[in-house]
């Protein structure tokens, strides 16, 4: 990917700030500048809080070269609970039950490095509850 | 103490406070028989329990991003209004390119900010931190974080291997009337020693053997120590907490005892024994675990130590705004109890000891 795109999505990826639809209120993620729900135009910002559940994962064995330095890794569906689905990798699952609805929190993470020399690319994962109180 | 001595106090125009702080360390441990099982057959004693270990994705850039955003829910800022996020380690992942960049990025700090690297060993976030105290107290800005992060290596088989540890913590300076801890005062103390260092390129440092303990870390911490104490007229007593530089657990309990504290007032801020040398990130973070659990009045002693060499020194007071603050984001408790214990051929592919070509 090249570097001035990875410089365009980095507020997105670095802290999941997407959009609120100003006429129905959906928050929408990845913003996208139009509502998926009424089709309006759709540009104000939004700050997502981080916090979702598991929708559905599966465990990544075979990762593509970019992603072998981190291999084996899941990735999920998480269901933000502002209500957008987003794909992402969880990380530091260390020994807790992973299942369908466990809470998860965004972190922003590593997500690759294009080689010994080029970009570290960071952004959004997902993570259990550190606090699940708060 | 004469006029000219006085002023080697460092303390701002305007009061200067801490109105956030935020703790980090990540989830994995490498315990030190694990490492002596594979150097020594498991013989002769171990310095510390055991280390953290960031995981494969984390840097310091991805842990100074976690610790800045408890700093901000403690705080409860907009983080637009900070104007300078500056980052202490020796561990910076990019050589050129700005760690503190991407931090005010992720924690919408920018763009109308001062970002900026630190570095002097151990001691690059209380030097941060210092001149955080300087920047808010003059005037210039109403609220500057400072960080002190670092994922310390050691060379396989050193005896630092047992101790480089993973963590840190940052801090929100603002006007004291806003804080939870206020400074009294500060002080710092440099010379040229040549007890530890890492030339440019090279994935390990070197260090000066039986240097370093009289003549770099006792020397400097206890001359810190006791300026401080004498500049801002307290004693030992005075202090119902303390917390040193903790490069392994034997060195802050000596230094310590030789400034004539008790063991109670060190133990709060000691944590290396459970996470290792955080080095940047060590005065930093035991200073975060003294303000989890102390009271209001309480004065807290901070002296970190940076090879090469020295130490800064601060004074503090915790305010009757703290209890209610803290509970806002994890404790550095919550931090060292989430563990997950690995053993040594993970901890070298997370560490990058293996070459795949
Ligand atoms: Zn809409």
């Amino acid at each position: 990917m090249e570097v001035s795109r990875h410089w365009r999505l980095k507020k997105q990826r670095y802290a999941l700030e997407g959009e609120v639809c100003p006429h129905c209120h959906a928050k929408i993620f990845p913003p996208r500048d139009v509502c998926p729900d009424c089709g309006l135009d759709a540009r104000t910002l939004y700050q997502f809080s981080g916090r979702g559940e598991v929708y559905s994962f599966a465990k990544v064995q075979d990762a593509p070269e970019a992603h072998s330095e981190q291999s084996p890794y899941t990735v999920a569906l998480i269901r933000l609970e502002e209500g957008p689905l987003v794909t992402a990798q969880l990380t530091d699952i260390g020994d807790q039950p992973l299942e369908v609805g466990s809470p998860v929190e965004m972190v922003t993470r590593k997500l690759r490095s294009d080689g010994e020399r080029g970009m570290l690319v960071y952004g959004y994962k997902f993570r259990p509850l550190l606090r699940p109180s708060i | 103490m004469n006029a000219s001595q006085q002023d080697r106090l460092l303390k701002p125009m305007e009061e200067v406070g801490i109105v956030g702080y935020g703790a980090y360390i990540p989830r994995y441990r490498l315990p030190a028989k694990e490492v002596s099982r594979i150097w020594t057959d498991g013989e002769g004693g171990v310095p510390i329990v055991e280390k953290a270990v960031p995981g494969l994705d984390e840097d310091v850039i991805t842990m100074s991003i976690e610790a800045a955003r408890n700093a901000l829910a403690r705080a409860a800022i907009d983080p637009s209004e900070i104007r300078a996020v500056w980052v202490g380690s020796e561990s910076h992942p990019y050589a050129v390119k700005p760690s503190s960049t991407v931090v005010a990025e992720a924690i919408g700090a920018t763009p109308h900010t001062q970002a900026a690297d630190w570095e002097f060993a151990c001691k690059a976030g209380t030097e941060a931190l210092q001149a955080a105290i300087g920047l808010v107290g003059s005037g210039m800005a109403r609220y500057a974080m400072a960080i002190g992060m670092d994922t310390a290596q050691g060379r396989p088989g050193d005896a630092l291997e047992y101790t480089t540890g993973a963590g840190g913590a940052a801090i929100i300076l603002g006007p004291a009337k806003e804080s939870m801890a206020r400074f009294e005062g500060s002080y710092s103390y440099a010379t040229d020693t040549p007890d530890f260092w890492r030339r440019s390129n090279e994935t390990y440092p070197e260090h000066g053997e039986r240097f370093t303990g009289e003549p770099a870390y006792f020397e400097h911490i206890l001359t810190a120590a006791r300026e401080i104490m004498k500049l801002t007229d307290t004693q030992s007593e005075d202090f119902a907490h303390v917390v040193f530089h903790q490069p392994n657990a034997k060195f802050p309990m000596r230094a310590g005892r030789m400034l004539g504290f008790k063991d109670e007032q060190i133990k709060t801020g000691l944590l290396v024994s459970l996470i290792g040398n955080t080095y940047a990130g060590s005065p930093m973070i035991g200073l975060s675990a003294v303000l989890d659990k102390g009271q209001p009045g309480d004065r807290v002693l901070l002296v970190s130590y940076g090879s090469g060499a020295g130490s800064d020194a601060f004074v503090l007071s915790l305010t009757d705004r703290l209890p209610a603050l803290r509970d806002r984001a994890p404790r550095t408790q919550e931090y060292i109890d989430r563990r997950t214990e690995i053993d040594y051929a993970t901890y070298a592919r997370y560490r990058g000891k293996l070459a795949l070509k």
